[in-house]
C-alpha cells in the first residue's frame, strides 16, 4: 500500500505574527517559516505505518511556492520516501488544493491520505474533507488514533462531545491533530539521506487543474483590544455582576 | 432565494450551537431553511419549528442517519442544494466534518468559522488561531459557510411555528461505519470547549489548594485550567495548562484566580467573551485586560464566591 | 547519559560550531581555498539568524575580503550611514559632543546599518551553494578528544530526553562529529569554548575576561521622526559615572530603528537591574519623542565580550582553533566585533588549508591573527574599556588622549584586574534602586519582552541551567546579594518566590524563558550557574536581530 501525505510550510507556531501596516495581510518576509504541525503527525504516523508493514512507500506532497520543497525535504529527512512538489501561489485555496490532490492520487494511486486537520495559518480545516468528497473514498476527520484491520480501519475522532469510533473502508483519507502521535526528530544521517531521496516537480497546469481563486481577501486586521474593566469591591458585588450584567451565570 | 442552516442536534435535542447559527444565518437572509438529519428526530423537528426566526424545517428521520456520518449527510445536502443561496452549519466538528464535502462537490470555496456577517458575500473570520482577523469576499455564485456560535446570540426559541417538510432518504453510502461513541469521562466539561472556565496560578501556593478551583468549577459546571507556573510547579498536570504553548480557549466566561497574567497565558485566553480576574496584586497585568477584577487575597475570596454561587443556586449550564 | 547509547559518526575535514559572522566566515573561505574539503556548520538555532543579536553598525572590511562582489550577489547591506551623533545624557536633557571631535575609532562614514541575522542567512546561502553542510537546530553539546587528548569533533546533543533525564518515545541520539580541525565559533561566552579555555589553559596570563549584557529592541516609528541612515550612540543617564555602558540608536530602513543598550557586566550594585535601566532610558525626552506614537516589534539581549586584547585567550589548540566572540574578538571602543569575528574567520580557515596540506601546525593561527588589521585595531583600542575604571569623566579625557593624541599607542597596556562575577557588593554596601514602573507604551514588563523574542524550549527536558550548588541561591545569595539573578537576567528565569506570609524563599528556574544570553553564567558571584546546551532548536527565533 502506498500512503500519501501533505505538507505546508507555514509561519512557525512560536512566531508572533505582525500583520503588515498595508493590511493587506500578514507578514511572512525574513520570518521563521516550519512544516504545519499536525502534519508532522501525520508524516509521523505514515511512518509509523509503513513501518509495521501494511505499506512499502510513503510520499510527501506539498503545494506552494519553491520553498515549499524544503517542507518536503523535512518529510523526507523524518523517513518518508519520496516527495512531489507542485508548484503554485502560496495563498491557494483548500477548494483547488485537493483538486490538486485528486490529480496526483489518480497516478499515483495511494489508499491511505494521512493530512494534519487544518493549516496553522488559514485555520480552514477543509482540504481533507473536501479530497476525500471528490474522490468518494471514506473519511475519518480529526483522528486521535488509527488501527488497521483486514480490509479496513478504525478510527477514533475527536469530537466535541468526547471520542467517536469508526470503521472505514479503504481507500481513505484522515485528518489529524497533535494528539495522534508524537512526531520524531530528523537526525543528522536522515538529514542527508533525505538530500538524495527525489522530488518530482510539477505545475498546475501539467496537472490540468483550475486553481482560480473564489475567495478575496480584502483586509487583514489586529483583533480589537479590549475595553478596560472594572475593579469590583468585593465578591458579592463580582457575583451579582456575572449574573445580571454580564450574565454568563 | 432561501438559505440552509444544517442543524446541529442529537436526535433529541438542538445543541446551543445551531441557535446561535440561526442567529447568524438571520443576518444574510429572512428566508431561512433548517435541516434536521437524524433517526427518531421528531422532538428535534418540533423544537426547530417553535423558533420564530426558522421559516421552515426539512426533516430527514431515517435509521441510516442516527449517527450523521459524513458520507451520509452530505449527499442529502448536495440533492437539494440547487434552491439555496447560501448553505450554512455551526463551526463545530459536527459541522466541519461534513460542510466541506458539500462545498468540493458544488465546487465552491467555502467560507470558514466566520465570526462577523458584513454582507451575502463579505464575511470576517480569524487566521492564525484568532491572531488575525480576515475580511473576505466570496465570488461564487452560492455559498457554503460554517459559523463559530460563539460570535453570535442564540436565537429566541419560543413563539414560532415553521411548517415540517419530510424528506426522503438517498442510497445508503457503505464507505463508512460508525462504532461507537465515549462521552467525556469527567463530569466536568472538556477545557477547549467548555462555556465557563476557572484556572488558577502559582498563587494557589500547592497542589492541595487547587482542590478550592475544582470545586468552585464544580459549581459553575466549569472546566478547570491552570497557568504554567501552576503546572511547572507541579499543581496540575500539563493538559490543564492555558496559554501558548497549551490550550487556547474561548469561554463565554473565563475566572483567573492568582494568576498574575503573563503574555504567554493571555495568548491562551484573551478572547474568552468575559474576564474575571482574582488577585491580591492590584499590578498584576492580568487585571489590564479583566472585565471584572478583584483585588483580594484567593484564600479569603474563593470561600466568600463559593457561599456566593450556592445563594444563586440557577447557575446556566 | 551517552555511555549506553550507540552513537553514529559522521566524518568532515572541518566542523564548526555556531553559523554566526566567524564560523559562516571560516566555511567560506575553506571552500573557496579548497573546494574539495569537506565542511560542515552545526548551530543551535532553529534556524539561521535565530540567535543572531547585534546594533549592527557595519564595517565592511572582512567581507570585501571574503566576497568582493557582495554587493553584485545581493548581500542584505543597503543602508548607508549618513549622519552621527554622540550624546551625553543628564536626567533631563542631553548634549551632544561635536562629531568632528570624536576619535576616528567612533567614525562611521564608510560603515552600514545592517541586520545581522539578514547577513548571516545570505552568508550561509553562499555557504550552502558553495558546498558546505549547514545544520540548523542541532547543537554541538559535547566535546570529543583523542587519545592523545587533542580535539577530535563534537557530539550534538541527544534529543527526546524528559525533565527527568529518561529518554522519550522519541529519542534520538546524538551524533558524533568527527574532523581534522573543528573551529568553535559559538559567540560570546560559549559553553564548550568555556571548556577549552579551561582544559587547555588558553587563559593563561591573561586579564581576566570582561562582559557586557546588550539589549536591542526594534521599533517602527513615525516617518517624520525617522532619518534613515542615523547613528546615535550615548553616555550618561541612567547609568552612575561607575557602571560602564551606553546606548545605541540606528536608523534602518522600513522606518525601523534598532534602538539598544549595553552595560558592562562589571557593575557592582546587587540592585542593579540592567533590563530595567534599558526601559528607563527610553523615557528620556530624546529618546521618548522618537518613540511616541511608533510600536516595538522587537525584543532580545545577549551578552557581549568587552575584555579586547588583555583578556583575548590564545585561540589554537591541538585539534581546534577559538574564533570570533567565543574567543573575544569584539573591539568595545569601535561598538564592532562583526568585522573582526568575520576576519578570525577567514584566518583560521587559511590556518586550516595550510594544516591539512602542508602539514604546518595550527599555532600558525597566531601569527597570522597578530599581524592582521583585527589585531591591529584591537591593539589600538586595548585602553579603552579599562580606562572606565576611574569613573566616567576621567575616562573620556583619558580616552580623548589615548585615542586622538596617540591614536591608540599609549606606551602601557592597561590591565583589567578583576573577573565581572566578582564585582558585586553585598547589599549592605549599596542602595537599593527604585525603578518606575512599565507604562505599556515606551516601557513594558519581562514576560512581555520574553514573548516579542519567541523564545521556545520543549516543556519536557531537562533544565539546561546547572547549579553546582542548588542550595545557594537561597542558603548564601539572598542575603548577600538579594539573589542578583531576579535582575540581572534579561528574561525573568531566575525568581525567588515565597509563601502567602512571605517566608519560605524558593528559587525558581523557568528554563523555557532562557533567551541564550549567558549572562548568568558570566555574572553569577560565585560561579554556580554552569548554562549549556538545551534540546536543539529551542532558544529565541529572532526575525531581523
Amino acid at each position: 500500500m502506498k500512503i500519501l501525505v501533505t505538507v505546508k510550510r507555514v509561519v512557525d507556531y512560536n512566531v508572533q505574527i505582525r500583520i503588515k501596516p498595508d493590511g493587506t495581510g500578514v507578514e511572512t518576509e525574513n520570518i521563521k517559516m516550519s512544516m504545519n504541525p499536525p502534519d508532522e503527525n501525520a508524516v509521523e504516523e505514515a511512518l509509523r505505518i509503513k513501518e509495521s508493514g501494511k505499506a512499502e512507500e510513503v510520499i510527501a506532497v506539498s503545494i506552494g511556492e519553491e520553498k515549499a520543497k524544503e517542507t518536503i525535504r523535512t518529510a523526507l529527512a523524518m523517513g518518508a520516501d519520496r516527495g512531489i512538489y507542485v508548484k503554485a501561489d502560496s495563498n491557494i485555496e483548500p477548494l483547488a488544493v485537493s483538486k490538486i490532490l485528486k490529480a496526483i492520487v489518480e497516478k499515483e494511486k495511494p489508499e491511505l491520505i494521512i493530512m494534519g486537520k487544518q493549516a496553522i495559518d488559514d485555520d480552514c480545516n477543509q482540504t481533507g474533507q473536501m479530497l476525500s468528497s471528490i474522490l468518494d473514498w471514506s473519511q475519518g476527520a480529526f483522528i486521535s488514533e488509527i488501527k488497521f484491520k483486514d480490509n479496513h480501519i478504525e478510527v477514533t475522532r475527536e469530537v466535541d462531545e468526547g471520542l467517536e469510533m469508526l470503521k472505514l473502508k479503504l481507500p481513505a483519507v484522515v485528518t489529524c491533530d497533535l494528539r495522534l502521535n508524537e512526531p520524531r526528530y530528523a537526525s543528522l544521517p536522515n538529514i542527508m539521506k533525505a538530500k538524495k531521496k527525489p522530488i518530482d516537480q510539477m505545475t498546475v497546469d501539467e496537472l490540468g487543474v483550475d486553481v482560480a481563486p473564489r475567495i478575496k481577501q480584502l483586509k487583514v486586521i489586529e483583533p480589537p483590544k479590549r475595553e478596560k474593566g472594572i475593579m469590583v469591591k468585593d465578591v458579592a458585588e463580582l457575583v451579582q455582576k456575572l449574573k445580571h450584567e454580564a450574565k454568563v451565570i | 432565494m432561501s438559505i440552509l442552516l444544517l442543524a446541529e442536534h442529537n436526535n433529541k435535542n438542538i445543541m446551543s450551537s445551531t441557535l446561535n447559527s440561526i442567529t447568524a444565518a438571520k443576518e444574510i437572509n429572512d428566508d431561512l431553511h433548517v435541516l434536521v438529519v437524524g433517526y427518531k428526530n421528531d422532538s428535534v423537528a418540533k423544537d426547530l419549528s417553535s423558533i420564530p426566526l426558522v421559516k421552515k424545517v426539512l426533516q430527514l428521520d431515517s435509521s441510516e442517519y442516527e449517527n450523521q456520518l459524513a458520507e451520509s449527510v452530505s449527499p442529502v445536502i448536495i440533492n437539494i442544494a440547487d434552491q439555496y443561496s447560501h448553505i450554512l452549519a455551526p463551526a463545530t466538528t459536527f459541522g466541519k466534518n461534513i460542510m466541506p464535502r458539500v462545498a468540493a462537490i458544488l465546487d465552491i470555496s467555502q467560507v470558514s468559522d466566520i465570526v462577523k456577517i458584513e454582507s451575502g458575500d463579505t464575511f470576517i473570520r480569524p487566521i492564525y488561531a484568532g491572531n488575525a482577523l480576515a475580511t473576505i469576499k466570496s465570488m461564487d455564485v452560492k455559498k457554503i459557510i460554517t459559523i463559530r456560535p460563539t460570535s453570535f446570540d442564540p436565537a429566541p426559541t419560543s413563539g414560532g411555528n415553521a411548517a415540517i417538510e419530510k424528506i426522503t432518504q438517498l442510497k445508503n453510502q457503505t464507505k463508512s461505519e460508525f462504532i461507537r461513541r465515549e462521552e467525556s469521562k469527567s463530569e466536568r466539561p472538556e477545557l477547549s470547549s467548555a462555556r465557563v472556565v476557572i484556572s488558577g496560578g502559582r498563587g494557589l501556593q500547592s497542589s492541595e489548594n487547587f482542590s478550592m478551583i475544582n470545586d468552585l468549577a464544580d459549581k459553575l459546571n466549569a472546566a478547570v485550567g491552570a497557568s504554567r507556573a501552576a503546572v511547572d510547579a507541579g499543581y496540575v498536570s500539563n493538559d490543564y495548562q492555558v496559554g501558548q504553548t497549551g490550550k487556547v480557549v474561548v469561554p463565554d466566561l473565563y475566572i483567573a484566580v492568582g494568576i498574575s497574567g503573563a503574555i504567554q497565558h493571555l495568548a491562551g485566553m484573551k478572547e474568552s467573551k468575559v474576564i474575571v480576574a482574582i488577585n491580591k496584586d492590584e499590578e498584576a497585568p492580568i487585571f489590564n485586560i479583566a472585565d471584572y477584577g478583584l483585588k483580594a487575597d484567593l484564600f479569603e475570596a474563593l470561600p466568600k464566591l463559593s457561599a456566593e454561587l450556592d445563594k444563586l443556586n440557577t447557575i446556566q449550564k | 547519559m551517552s555511555n549506553d547509547v550507540k552513537h553514529e559518526v559522521m566524518e568532515y575535514d572541518v566542523v564548526i560550531v555556531g553559523a554566526g559572522p566567524a564560523g559562516l566566515a571560516t566555511a567560506l573561505k575553506l571552500k573557496k581555498l579548497n573546494k574539495d574539503l569537506s565542511v560542515c556548520v552545526l548551530e543551535k538555532g532553529a534556524e539561521i539568524g535565530a540567535h543572531i543579536l547585534s546594533g549592527n553598525v557595519f564595517e565592511t572590511r572582512a567581507l570585501d575580503e571574503l566576497i568582493p562582489d557582495w554587493k553584485e550577489k545581493g548581500a542584505p547591506i543597503k543602508t548607508k550611514v549618513t549622519k552621527e551623533k554622540f550624546l551625553f545624557l543628564n536626567k533631563k536633557s542631553s548634549f551632544s559632543w561635536p562629531t568632528f571631535l570624536l576619535p576616528s575609532i567612533q567614525k562611521n562614514h564608510n560603515n552600514y546599518i545592517i541586520s545581522l541575522a539578514n547577513l548571516c542567512r545570505w552568508l550561509a546561502k553562499q555557504a550552502e551553494s558553495a558546498g558546505v553542510e549547514i545544520f540548523p537546530g542541532f547543537a554541538g553539546s559535547e566535546i570529543l578528544y583523542n587519545d592523545d587528548l587533542s580535539v577530535q569533533g563534537v557530539k550534538t546533543g541527544d534529543m527526546g530526553i524528559d525533565k527527568n533525564n529518561n529518554k522519550r518515545d522519541n529519542f534520538e541520539p546524538g551524533i558524533e562529529i568527527h574532523a581534522k580541525v573543528t573551529v568553535f565559533a559559538e559567540g560570546c561566552r560559549g559553553h564548550l569554548g568555556k571548556q577549552l579555555i579551561k582544559k587547555f589553559q588558553l587563559d593563561k596570563n591573561r586579564s581576566p575576561q570582561q562582559y557586557g549584557i546588550g539589549f536591542k529592541e526594534i521599533w517602527e516609528i513615525d516617518s517624520t521622526k525617522h532619518q534613515e541612515g542615523l547613528v546615535m550612540h550615548s553616555v550618561g543617564w541612567p547609568l552612575d559615572n561607575k557602571t560602564y555602558g551606553g546606548s545605541f540608536c540606528y536608523h534602518a530602513e522600513n522606518n525601523q530603528v534598532y534602538l539598544g543598550y549595553v552595560i558592562g557586566l562589571d557593575y557592582s550594585n546587587p540592585y542593579l537591574s540592567p533590563y530595567d535601566e534599558f526601559q528607563r532610558f527610553k523615557t528620556h525626552v530624546t529618546i521618548s519623542k522618537m518613540l511616541i506614537g511608533g510600536k516595538r516589534i522587537a525584543y532580545g539581549a545577549r551578552a557581549l565580550i568587552e575584555g579586547g586584547i588583555q583578556s583575548l585567550p590564545k585561540m589554537f589548540m591541538p585539534g581546534a582553533l577559538l574564533i570570533g566572540c567565543d574567543a573575544g574578538t569584539l573591539n568595545m571602543p569601535k561598538i564592532k566585533g562583526s568585522h573582526t569575528a568575520m576576519k578570525s574567520g577567514i584566518l583560521a580557515a587559511e590556518t586550516i588549508y595550510e594544516h591539512l596540506t602542508y602539514k604546518k601546525d595550527l599555532s600558525i593561527y597566531e601569527k597570522k591573527f597578530v599581524n592582521s588589521w583585527a589585531y591591529k585595531e584591537l591593539y589600538s583600542a586595548r585602553n579603552v574599556k579599562p580606562s572606565f575604571k576611574f569613573g566616567l569623566i576621567p575616562a573620556i579625557i583619558f580616552t580623548g588622549i589615548d585615542q586622538i593624541l596617540f591614536r591608540g599607542y599609549l606606551p602601557f597596556t592597561l590591565k583589567h584586574k578583576h573577573s565581572d562575577h566578582e564585582s558585586l557588593l553585598p547589599v549592605n554596601k549599596k542602595l537599593k534602586i527604585e525603578y518606575p514602573k512599565y507604562d505599556g507604551v515606551l516601557t513594558f514588563d519581562k514576560t512581555s519582552s520574553v514573548f516579542l523574542t519567541g523564545t521556545f524550549h520543549s516543556e519536557n527536558q531537562p533544565v539546561h541551567l546547572h547549579l553546582k550548588d542548588p542550595n545557594l541561591p537561597i542558603s548564601y545569595n539572598l542575603a548577600k546579594y538579594d539573589e542578583p539573578a531576579q535582575r540581572y537576567c534579561p528574561a525573568g528565569v531566575y525568581e525567588v518566590q515565597r509563601d502567602r506570609e512571605g517566608l519560605n524563599p524558593k528559587f525558581v528556574i523557568n528554563a523555557q524563558n532562557c533567551i541564550h544570553c549567558k549572562t548568568c553564567d558570566i555574572k553569577e558571584p560565585s560561579q554556580n550557574i554552569n548554562w549549556v546546551t538545551p534540546e536543539g532548536s529551542g532558544g529565541p527565533n529572532y526575525a531581523n536581530m
